[in-house]
């Protein structure tokens, strides 16, 4: 995994403290704006929002430091943050590649070829899922299951984007296109 | 509102209320259904599903943990369709588990250990790869074997209910999940090391423990823990006549089924290389001979009773057993002194202490407080299972507020924190006092000096919550004891005394200060019998005497006056030293060292702070020639006067009345009861004496793996900690090197640390590592000089 160079991303949602890192104010805004739909004593109700926002300005992963900040936002232990980080898969703990790509491989995309759409990726870019290009440009997330597409298997997301009815030679076309 | 119903379980009636777990009727009626999630101390998770039992009419077996009685329900604990459920259960949780029961610390006391011999099949279907979790290093008291974890999370909601501190958690999810600390980190919760007994099964052991006993080689004795007033109740397990570990022993009215970690992890401290072994005797070239005890006692008699009356000091650690505090008392008598002490770190010693004690109140009351304030009280530190009770009163809404120079880390709602340098704290003090005597509809006199202080709106809400609730305390710390300022603490506490509600104590360090302070040994106490003015411990020392009698202390450390105690000792004719241990300082001022029995080769009892009376055994024979305390001290006064010390054994001694005639209460002081000495008139800070939770006395000093945390700081560099605003205005930053000096005294070369937490205008050190250095005596004016570390001076040069 080439994570490293991403980390300049960082500096763009967070700003460095002594040892601890700040929200960054669009962050806290939206966290804001979501707390405003849950009771004033349950602000951890806000967590995935909030993590899922910090990820997003984060070039797709939260370090413990944003972690840290999220937990220190909302009044939460640190390691409830950590717990709900490291449960759910669209939350990502190690630096990734610019752009995430996941590929179905649940019952209605197996049976119209995703498996082999996933071995044509990963001969293609040279990784396996859950690595990310030398070149920090393509995540291959670990093997997708159902994102409810069913009715255009084989799927895959693409920044959150659906590709449905997929051929290899439009997953190539798909590819090419990440910069 | 207890509704009670009856259910039927495995054929036989039960009474239960209604809301009741299953678990908890069966449990209460000795019918045993298998578990390891669930712990009736902790939040039920039923995650375990080890304790299925058959309901009928259920469609499927019932966890009995989460299954709510209801009237007239059918319950079959060992019907073929419950043990099914259970022995699958068992079947699914052995399939990651490895078997390596051999080389396991809980191996012989594993729950499910024992619950697969019970409900698992002797041969394993599941042939496949299990998994491994890599070992975490989460500090020097807890090891873990994370592999052999079976997720009941016992231990994350031990954090998250009990301790207060949720350190360990559940990472990852199904086959991936882990319990951990996520990141490298090492726990840090005072209680930490009560996870190791929730833990069902070797996932977290004893690290000071591992591998050194089996469970059944040991055999099992009660005792009291030493190290505060709480007075936990505790099991020792010995073997070879050494204590391997030390577990709780269950008090509901105490320490519940937990203890702090200070009193599971100290018992290192008896077996360490410099205890003393035998009596030994200085020659006049300074040299040590050991000598036998009777030739040891008859030196001791003849050194004390060689020094003019009254010129005798006698000094104890607070972890003294009522009975030496008699004895102590009663030698002190003999030798026709007034000078004895078990405050050996009060700064302002002659005060008109209260005594020690929680105001009146049980320990089990203290969950039921609707306010309090402490004042120079870091209690979650000082006294780890009191500051349990009190958070459990804090999360149900009562009003707790702090007064003191460091803003406590506490693991409950803080109401308000009043965070002031020791010399501005009667300043806050007095408005609180003077609010709450006003909402108590008490006014002031025109001429009472509260009359003309100022209070704030926080001070207000403080002092409303204490008239306005139920029950209320205001009670003194170990930190305001330490420290200057405290006389005019006292003073303005005592103005609250006749509030009916609001009871008020003083919670001094150390096991035994009110069974010490009712057997006598204190100097206000003295005094009257000897018809001389006593001297506190710090006057003693900072004054000098002809001799002292030393009871298990480290004078220089635990007086926090270092190198200055040190001289007065040194400069004695006489020093009779009754330790356990002995240190180089002791041998270059003692002139006869008597080995002591500490702890565990200890007997006698305690005072807790709620009064209880709590008696405990010697369970290990003393090290070498080492005695109990008692048996010196007797010794020693039977040689001066038989008659005073009529005393064969212990019973002897508690029928013996105690010399005390109680406390005496006097009115409040007429003085004014407002500090005028404020802090950083000319700029410098003043020190401030703090002493961490693991460095409280010698046996917890001299334990490895507490030492090893990070509470216990270190004596490799002094640390010397200052709020950042005041070292800005100073000059000076993180890890810079100073000079420290107070009063034209060289203090030795410190490093600077930043504490946010700190007050402005103080200086804070840990005074129990800096024993050879003359410490500045608490509220002295510091003179910092920077120095220029040899590196940056070279690159300048």
């Amino acid at each position: 995994m080439s994570g490293a160079e991403h980390d300049g991303a960082a500096a763009a949602a967070i700003t460095e403290g002594e040892g601890a890192v700040m929200l960054s104010a669009h962050a806290r805004e939206v966290i804001d704006a979501w707390l405003t739909r849950y009771p004033a004593d349950q602000r951890q109700s806000a967590v995935l929002a909030a993590l899922r926002e910090v990820q997003h300005e984060n070039g797709g992963w939260v370090s413990t430091a944003l972690m840290d900040a999220v937990a220190d936002y909302l009044g939460m232990d640190r390691i409830a943050v950590y717990e709900v980080a490291s449960f759910y898969s669209m939350i990502e703990t190690k630096p990734v590649g610019r752009h995430s790509v996941s590929i179905c491989t649940n019952i209605s995309c197996w049976l119209r070829g995703g498996e082999d759409i996933v071995r044509h990726v990963e001969d293609r870019l040279g990784i396996v899922t859950g690595e990310t290009t030398s070149d920090g440009r393509i995540f291959l997330k670990r093997e997708e299951e159902c994102l409810a597409a069913c009715c255009g298997a084989p799927m895959m997301m693409v920044d959150h984007h659906y590709h449905e009815n997929l051929t290899l030679e439009e997953v190539d076309r798909i590819l090419d296109e990440l910069r | 509102m207890d509704e009670l119903i009856t259910i039927e379980v495995d054929g036989v009636e039960l009474p239960a209320r209604k809301g009741q777990m299953l678990i908890e009727v069966t449990d209460e009626a000795d019918i045993y259904i298998p578990r390891f999630c669930y712990h009736r101390k902790l939040s039920v998770a039923a995650n375990c599903r080890m304790c299925l039992v058959e309901v009928e009419k259920a469609a499927k077996p019932l966890p009995a943990c989460a299954t709510p009685v209801m009237p007239g329900m059918k319950v079959h604990t060992r019907s073929p369709k419950a043990l099914d459920a259970q022995q699958g259960t068992m079947e699914f949780l052995l399939i990651n588990h490895p078997l390596d029961c051999p080389i396991c610390d809980q191996g012989g006391e594993c729950e499910l250990q024992d619950l697969a011999m019970g409900y698992g099949s002797s041969v394993s279907r599941y042939s496949e790869a299990k998994r491994v979790v890599p070992e975490k290093d989460i500090g020097p008291l807890i090891r873990t074997d994370m592999t052999r974890c079976i997720h009941c999370t016992r231990c994350v909601r031990f954090g998250e209910e009990i301790a207060g501190l949720r350190e360990l958690g559940a990472t990852g999810r199904g086959e991936h999940m882990e319990i951990g600390t996520y990141v490298a980190r090492a726990v840090t919760s005072e209680l930490s090391g009560n996870v190791i007994d929730v833990c069902p099964v070797g996932a977290l052991t004893s690290k000071p423990y591992r591998y050194s006993a089996r469970a059944w080689e040991m055999r099992s004795f009660e005792s009291i823990s030493p190290h505060d007033a709480l007075g936990s109740n505790l099991w020792l397990h010995t073997k070879a006549n050494r204590v391997k570990r030390v577990l709780p022993r269950e008090n509901e009215a105490v320490n519940e089924v937990w203890i702090a970690d200070r009193d599971r992890f100290s018992y290192e401290g008896l077996q360490t290389a410099d205890r003393l072994t035998a009596p030994r005797l200085r020659a006049a070239d300074g040299s040590w001979r050991e000598v036998t005890p009777a030739a040891a006692v008859a030196a001791a008699i003849a050194g004390l009773t060689g020094l003019p009356r009254g010129r005798v000091g006698v000094l104890t650690a607070p972890m003294a057993t009522c009975e030496e505090g008699l004895l102590l008392a009663r030698l002190a008598q003999v030798l026709g002194t007034p000078h004895l002490d078990f405050r050996l770190g009060q700064a302002e010693g002659d005060c008109e202490d209260l005594e020690p004690g929680l105001g009146g109140l049980g320990i089990e009351d203290v969950a039921q407080l609707d306010a309090a304030l402490l004042i120079g009280c870091d209690l979650r530190h000082e006294i780890p299972m009191l500051n349990h009770r009190l958070r459990m009163a804090a999360l149900r809404g009562a009003a707790v507020s702090v007064l003191g120079a460091r803003q406590p880390q506490a693991n409950w709602p803080l109401h308000h924190a009043f965070t002031e340098a020791p010399a501005a704290q009667a300043d806050v003090l007095a408005g609180i006092v003077r609010a709450a005597l006003e909402a108590a509809g008490r006014p002031l006199a025109a001429d009472d000096p509260l009359a003309g202080v100022a209070v704030s709106s926080a001070q207000r809400e403080c002092a409303q919550a204490l008239v306005a609730a139920g029950r209320a305390v205001v009670w003194l710390g170990a930190e305001a004891t330490r420290n200057a300022g405290y006389g005019a603490l006292l003073a303005l506490v005592r103005r609250l005394e006749g509030l009916a509600n609001v009871q008020v104590g003083w919670l001094p360090p150390g096991a035994n200060a009110l069974g010490l302070s009712r057997a006598g040994v204190r100097p206000d106490l003295a005094s009257a019998r000897a018809g001389l003015s006593g001297l506190s411990a710090h006057a003693q020392l900072l004054c000098g005497l002809d001799g002292w009698l030393l009871l298990n202390c480290e004078p220089e450390i635990d007086s926090g006056l270092g190198a200055r105690a040190l001289r007065a000792l040194s400069a004695s004719r006489c020093n009779v030293v009754v330790t356990p241990w002995v240190s180089p300082a002791m041998e270059r001022y003692a002139h006869v060292l008597l080995p002591a029995a500490i702890f565990a080769e200890n007997e006698g009892s305690y005072c807790n702070l709620a009064g209880q009376l709590q008696s405990f055994a010697a369970v290990v024979k003393p090290l070498g020639e080492a005695r109990a305390g008692w048996r010196w001290l007797r010794a020693i006064g039977a040689g001066i006067d038989p008659a005073a010390f009529p005393f064969e054994t212990l019973a002897d001694l508690h029928s013996a009345p105690a010399d005390a005639a109680g406390l005496h209460r006097p009115t409040p002081s007429a003085r004014s009861p407002v500090s005028t000495a404020s802090a950083g008139e000319s700029g410098a800070p003043r020190f401030f004496a703090e002493v961490s939770m693991y460095r409280t006395d010698a046996l917890v000093r001299r334990a490895a793996a507490l030492q090893a945390t990070t509470h216990a700081g270190t004596a490799a560099t002094l640390a010397l900690a200052l709020a950042p605003a005041t070292a800005a205005a100073l000059g000076l930053s993180a890890t810079d090197a100073v000079q420290v000096s107070a009063d034209g005294v060289d203090a030795g070369l410190w490093q600077v640390v930043l504490d946010g937490r700190l007050a402005e205008g103080i200086a804070a050190a840990d005074v129990t590592h800096a024993g050879q250095v003359s410490l500045p005596l608490p509220g002295a004016e510091l003179t910092l000089m920077m120095r220029v570390p040899a590196a940056r001076a070279a690159t300048a040069g």
